[in-house]
């Protein structure tokens, strides 16, 4: 496989994703029997997916980049960072279960339902729930895992504590104890020290969430959404879990701060604003030299 | 003590039923050897630990990669020497393997493990490291563990050599060697390994050296005696 990553300005990346979406058609013709399923039948709520039902729709919508067996490799990834997801090793950023275990159906709709920004991962939402379980059973079958092994149990959230100065001091304190910045910065530009040599499983670069511009994540958009991250971690990155070690109602300090580093108003951000107004000088850097507050 | 005494006998139980007391190494003959390479081993760069000063001043002497551990004659260092065939299949120690990240280095740097024994991985540093173990076969995951936390305690199901790596000190990088048998060993920095406790019976002894390779011999063992075993990898530039 080529190391040479391409970088694909969005306005190409649409017209690219109009070219893979014109070429998977042709692929669905060209392409033989259907493949035996491993895994079942793919319960979400009350919608059963069928892995045969979704064969059909995998070929037309999403082997151009998945490729025909699931590995990432379809004719147009080549063209693509960071590349499609290869489903034979079931390793999944977005899961709302702990590191190394299989996410839940439901998450894997969310996925495909939400698409993946800063990628080429599309939204599929304008497509009949129904196609979206039917796919979801369909991608379960290219690895064995789902054969023998069951979706994680979900990280709990408790629910959300109340925001205050106090909630994002202390998330901002977690964000120097566990050294969050060593990859996404001292200011979350996702420029710390140790960014430039990040590789994922694959051995491709990978970057650190930019807080700075970045507004909604590729594993979701709410606060529990960012609870979820860290507690679960990115499987298949250098992003990893911090479920041993962040617990309960902590959690929520540290979204709250996460979010004062975001280019939009929150609650967060506004009642951080107006804290530093008349504080800035009690704080000490977040970095190396640092010890939080 | 009573347990001890519950659990001999019911090695004895087993060994008689298997005839083999697998995790019992105290009796038995021994294959011991030299692991050595030929050709020219890649030189091992130096690392620069200076972005984590916490670790940087553990170390008064230079710290070097860790991949090829060459001496003087040619031996060869942490190469996993293991049973890859022959024996009844050994039971999984009761006793945990440790792993530890200690001046921003794995200690050790390859360790073999049963499937299924109990991992046990430390972090003694002042500093955050993330475990990252980059398995294919076993699912893959990717834990912080800051100064001061618990150990972390896992398993691994199937056998598999495991790149390790820590993202945030990418100088960091070891194995995790899970094997199908507790009869395995790594070689010292002179080179020579040792692997007692094995009933008489055919094997086959394999040497694993993460950047040479593998290489397998047979040998039989008849009673208590040491059978010798050398082995030489190959090198290879990188
Ligand atoms: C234009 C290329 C493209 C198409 C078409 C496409 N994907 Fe993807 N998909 C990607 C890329 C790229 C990623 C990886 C994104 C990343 O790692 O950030 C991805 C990732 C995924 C993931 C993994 C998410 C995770 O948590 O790791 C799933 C599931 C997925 N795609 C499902 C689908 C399905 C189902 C279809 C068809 C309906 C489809 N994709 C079509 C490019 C594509
Ligand atoms: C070893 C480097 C490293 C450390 C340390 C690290 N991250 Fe990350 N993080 C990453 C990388 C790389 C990504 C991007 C993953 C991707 O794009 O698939 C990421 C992504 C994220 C995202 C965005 C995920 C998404 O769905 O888009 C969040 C939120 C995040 N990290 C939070 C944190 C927090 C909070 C901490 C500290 C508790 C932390 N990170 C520590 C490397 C790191």
């Amino acid at each position: 496989m080529s190391r040479v990553a391409y970088r694909i300005p969005s306005i190409t990346a649409s017209i690219s994703f109009l070219l893979i979406a014109a070429s998977a058609g042709v692929a669905q013709t060209i392409h033989g029997l259907p493949r035996e399923g491993r895994g079942g039948d793919t319960k979400v709520n009350t919608r059963v997916g069928r892995p045969a039902a979704g064969k059909q729709e995998y070929t037309r919508y999403c082997a151009g980049c998945h490729g025909d067996h699931g590995d990432g490799v379809g004719e147009n990834a080549q063209w693509i960072e960071p590349r499609p997801r290869d489903f034979t090793q079931a390793v999944f950023k977005c899961r709302s279960t702990l590191s190394g275990s299989l996410p839940t159906d439901q998450d894997l709709i969310n996925t495909v339902r939400r698409g993946i920004v800063n990628s080429n991962m599309p939204q599929w939402r304008p497509l009949p729930d129904q196609m979206q379980a039917d796919l979801v059973a369909y991608i379960k079958t290219f690895s064995p895992r789902w054969a023998t092994e069951k979706a994680g149990t979900p990280v709990e959230i408790p629910p959300e504590t109340p925001v205050t100065t106090e909630s994002i001091l202390a998330g901002r304190a977690m964000f120097q104890k566990f050294e969050c910045w060593k990859c996404h910065g001292t200011a979350g530009r996702g420029d710390g020290p140790s960014a430039s040599s990040l590789t994922d499983s694959k051995d491709q670069p990978i970057h650190p969430y930019d807080f700075t511009t970045g507004t909604r994540f590729k594993c979701g958009t709410t606060n529990a959404d960012l609870y979820r991250i860290f507690m679960t971690g990115l499987d298949g990155t250098p992003m990893a879990s911090f479920a041993d070690n962040i617990k309960g109602d902590q959690g929520w300090d540290l979204v709250h701060y996460l979010r004062t580093l975001q280019p939009i108003r929150t609650p967060e951000s506004i009642l951080w604003k107006s804290w530093l107004a008349t504080h800035a000088s009690e704080l000490k850097p977040i970095g190396p030299e640092s010890g939080g507050r | 003590m009573h347990m001890k005494i519950a659990a001999s006998v019911a090695m004895c139980a087993l060994a008689t039923m298997a005839l083999v007391p697998s995790t019992h190494h105290s009796a038995g003959g021994t294959v011991a050897g030299k692991v050595t390479y030929t050709g020219t081993a890649p030189k091992m760069k130096q690392i620069d630990m200076a972005k984590e000063p916490s670790c940087a001043k553990q170390h008064a002497t230079p710290v070097m990669n860790e991949s090829v551990v060459a001496g003087e004659g040619n031996t060869l260092g942490d190469v996993v020497v293991y049973i890859s065939a022959g024996g009844a299949p050994s039971a999984v120690p009761s006793t945990p393997v440790t792993f530890e990240q200690k001046g921003c280095q794995y200690l050790p740097h390859v360790l073999p493990m049963q499937a299924g024994q109990q991992l046990e991985i430390k972090n003694d540093d002042q500093t955050s490291h993330n475990i990252h173990p980059m398995s294919q076969v076993n699912p893959e995951w990717n834990k912080s563990q800051p100064p001061g936390a618990p150990p972390i305690q896992t398993t691994y199901a199937k056998p598999e050599f495991i790149p390790v790596k820590c993202n945030v000190h990418p100088w960091m990088h070891g194995y995790f060697a899970v094997l199908n048998t507790s009869h395995s060993t790594v070689s010292g920095s002179n080179g020579t390994y040792s692997l007692s406790g094995l009933p008489p019976g055919k094997y086959t002894v394999t040497a694993w050296q993460e950047r040479f390779g593998t290489q397998s011999q047979e040998v039989t063992i008849a009673g208590s005696e040491t059978a010798k075993l050398d082995f030489s990898l190959k090198a290879t530039e990188y």
